[in-house]
């Protein structure tokens, strides 16, 4: 890989890496079981000097803000490498939101140009905020011959000749603006240098190394920070190669491991638990003889790598597992929210590590990662190289709010130093996450700060702590909050609540109830459940999966009575 | 060819029972997603589904931004 050290810019390191391994493939772009293109290091070049010049003759420059509304294909990486070139900072906006909050920040983050997909571009036309858009230039990809596109320009067409000029930044200069969709709150608008973002890559790659060769397979959004750096930037100053997959049916993303033996993929919880899902659900309707050997081959790959992954000894045992993912692939990413132990076990079992994590936007990407040395599956994993990770005012059981102080934190919020100043405290950034670092360094999650509840008797509770005792329980979704949170100045006094989702054609009967009551048990009596509530609709989610506790609060609030919403446990 | 309204109507009907709710109370404007309680896997699903009926290929990702049965309707109307 390039020494990232030496290097004072992504734009900089990038254009290196298009050199260094011109005859290397750097992305694919595969839509279902057809390849869209195929680009080297040399052809990706080609292709983005052309549309930098462009950018440079439009009058875009050094600072200037350039926004990405896409889902994942090549033309989001080129257009971010172009706009590094001309020393823009990038504003990678989330595809999945409504055209009223890409217009809202759009207008926040100041954006003078514009990058859009044609049917996201579609909405915003149709959004009765799009005169308010101010965006200088426009450019739309994929649109069709006569589709209408009022002022914007054609990606494909928007190319110009003649060099463009590389505009050089510094370390502590701007990168990237991206807005974190936070579990709670209104969003917000992190400045990342390039400091952040090259010191964040070489912490990453220390651990998990990219080089010629690898594959990674890109199915979290690009504009998300985990993607950015593991699906863009590590890859590409390792001279890897990432695969753009057009479609996330579990069909196709299935077919994608072997068809371009990929070696690591970062998911979601939600998306790991589906898979596991779908592995079992392949298991059991094996032949008991086969199960039974399939058992027996799992239990010897558990004894021969319980310490210690040893990818030779697994691909050798469950071949037939490890071929279905290709037979290359090393291991899973997996953050964004609480993985349950369970399900990381599962997977590590068969040989297939999944190294979770801890991080948040603020920090640049990650903050701890599972190193495997040894598989902790309980905790997020070990602090990163670079990165100082310390709990603040812990209580008797070590708990407290997790704050970290490193290279990749980012320099402030855009337009709100009172916000920043709130959450970057004498250099440390508070993350607002309680957690306990244990003897042998690892960090344990107990949740939000401000989801803390504290008893009558004076115990601190934690409700994502509790949640994981009913992982596993055959319900759609669950979340547990305090009565009182969810309906303020009821009577009936404190106790915790949990709201269950059931299983779309499932009723919540007398098993499920059963069941409940039983994992409650399991609690110690100040922790344990007292009443539950059946919420009929999905929970609101980020971008990343996490509940949106707040929001979720506000809807049961709004349609719900306590007296009549909660049934005693 | 089939008009509009039509292919609006066989999305619901093919909706209703996919997701085993009642065709009336499902209307064309309505949120797809809020009616049928759906996630975006299960809208993966309800796509294929829809692919293999009206035999056109739906990319997902010109999905983004659809959420009433209409808007889906005028997706799936201009390919066929």
């Amino acid at each position: 890989m390039l020494d990232l050290r030496q290097y004072e810019s992504l734009g900089a390191a990038l254009d290196d890496a298009l050199e260094r391994w011109p005859h290397e493939v750097c992305l694919i772009e595969a839509d279902r079981d057809r390849e869209n293109c195929r680009l080297t290091y040399s052809d990706f070049k080609q292709m983005a000097l052309p549309f930098a010049r462009a950018l440079q003759d439009s009058g875009f420059g050094e600072d200037d803000r350039a926004a990405i509304i896409m889902t994942n294909q090549s033309k989001w990486l080129v257009s971010a490498y172009a706009i590094f070139y001309c020393g823009g900072v990038l504003v990678p906006l989330d595809y999945k939101l409504t055209a009223r909050e890409h217009l809202a920040l759009l207008a926040h983050s100041k954006a003078k140009v514009l990058v859009i997909e044609y049917h996201l571009w579609r909405a915003i036309m149709a959004s009765p905020g799009f005169k308010e858009l101010h965006a200088q230039t426009v450019l739309v990809t994929e649109a069709p011959g006569s589709a209408e596109i009022a002022s914007a320009k054609r990606w494909e067409e928007f190319k110009a000749g003649g060099e463009p000029r590389f505009a050089p930044r510094r370390r502590q200069d701007p990168a990237c603006i991206v807005y974190s969709s936070g579990t709670g709150g209104r969003p917000k608008g992190c400045v990342l240098t390039h400091e952040n973002y090259l010191e964040q890559c070489i912490s990453l790659t220390s651990l998990y190394p990219f080089w010629p060769g690898v594959r990674y397979l890109s199915i979290l959004p690009t504009n998300h920070a985990i993607d950015f750096m593991v699906g863009f930037i590590g890859p590409f100053t390792c001279g890897a190669a990432v695969v753009h997959l057009r479609t996330l049916r579990p069909e196709y993303i299935r077919d994608a491991f072997p068809r371009y033996k990929i070696t690591y993929m970062s998911l979601v919880p939600m998306v790991l638990k589906n898979l596991e899902k779908g592995l079992r659900a392949r298991f059991a309707e094996l032949p008991s003889s086969r199960r039974w050997m399939l058992d027996r081959l799992i239990g010897l790959n558990k004894l021969l790598t319980g310490k210690r992954p040893n990818l030779k000894i697994s691909r050798a045992l469950l071949k037939q597992i490890h071929k279905a993912f290709g037979g290359e692939l090393r291991a899973l990413f997996v953050g964004g929210a609480f993985t349950e132990p369970a399900t990381l076990q599962f997977f590590y079992d068969l040989g297939i590590p999944v190294a979770n994590g801890y991080g948040l936007t603020e920090a640049g990407t990650a903050v701890t990662l599972n190193d495997f040395n040894p598989f902790r599956p309980d905790t997020v994993g070990r602090p990163l190289p670079g990165m100082e990770v310390r709990v603040v005012d812990p209580t008797d059981e070590g708990i407290g709010e997790v704050a970290v102080r490193s290279r990749t934190v980012m320099s402030h919020y855009l337009d709100d130093p009172e916000m920043t100043s709130e959450t970057i405290v004498d250099g440390w950034l508070m993350t607002g996450d309680l957690g306990r670092i244990d003897p042998t360094g690892h960090l344990q999650l107990f949740g939000r700060k401000k989801n803390m509840i504290v008893t009558e008797g004076g115990k601190n509770i934690y409700p994502e702590d509790i949640e994981t005792v009913f992982e596993g329980l055959p319900v759609k979704e669950f979340c547990v909050f305090s009565a009182h949170y969810l309906w303020p100045g009821s009577t009936g006094g404190e106790m915790l609540v949990i709201v269950l989702r059931p299983e779309p054609g499932r009723e919540f009967d007398e098993a499920l109830r059963r069941e409940l009551a039983e994992r409650n048990r399991k609690l110690p009596d100040f922790k344990r459940v007292r009443g539950y509530a059946i919420w009929d609709r999905d929970f609101p989610r980020t971008a990343s999966l996490k509940i949106k506790r707040i929001e979720l609060a506000e809807q049961i609030r709004a349609s719900t009575e306590r007296t009549t919403a909660v049934a005693t446990l | 060819m089939p008009t509009l309204d039509q292919t609006t109507d066989e999305i619901l009907k093919l909706a209703a029972a996919h997701f085993k709710v009642s065709r009336e109370k499902l209307s064309p404007d309505d949120d797809l997603f809020e009616k049928l309680k759906i996630d975006s896997l299960q809208a993966l699903e309800l796509l294929t589904r829809l692919e293999n009926h009206f035999r056109v290929e739906l990319p997902d990702y010109e999905m983004q931004g659809v959420t009433s049965f209409r808007a889906l309707a005028e997706r799936i109307q201009s390919r066929l």
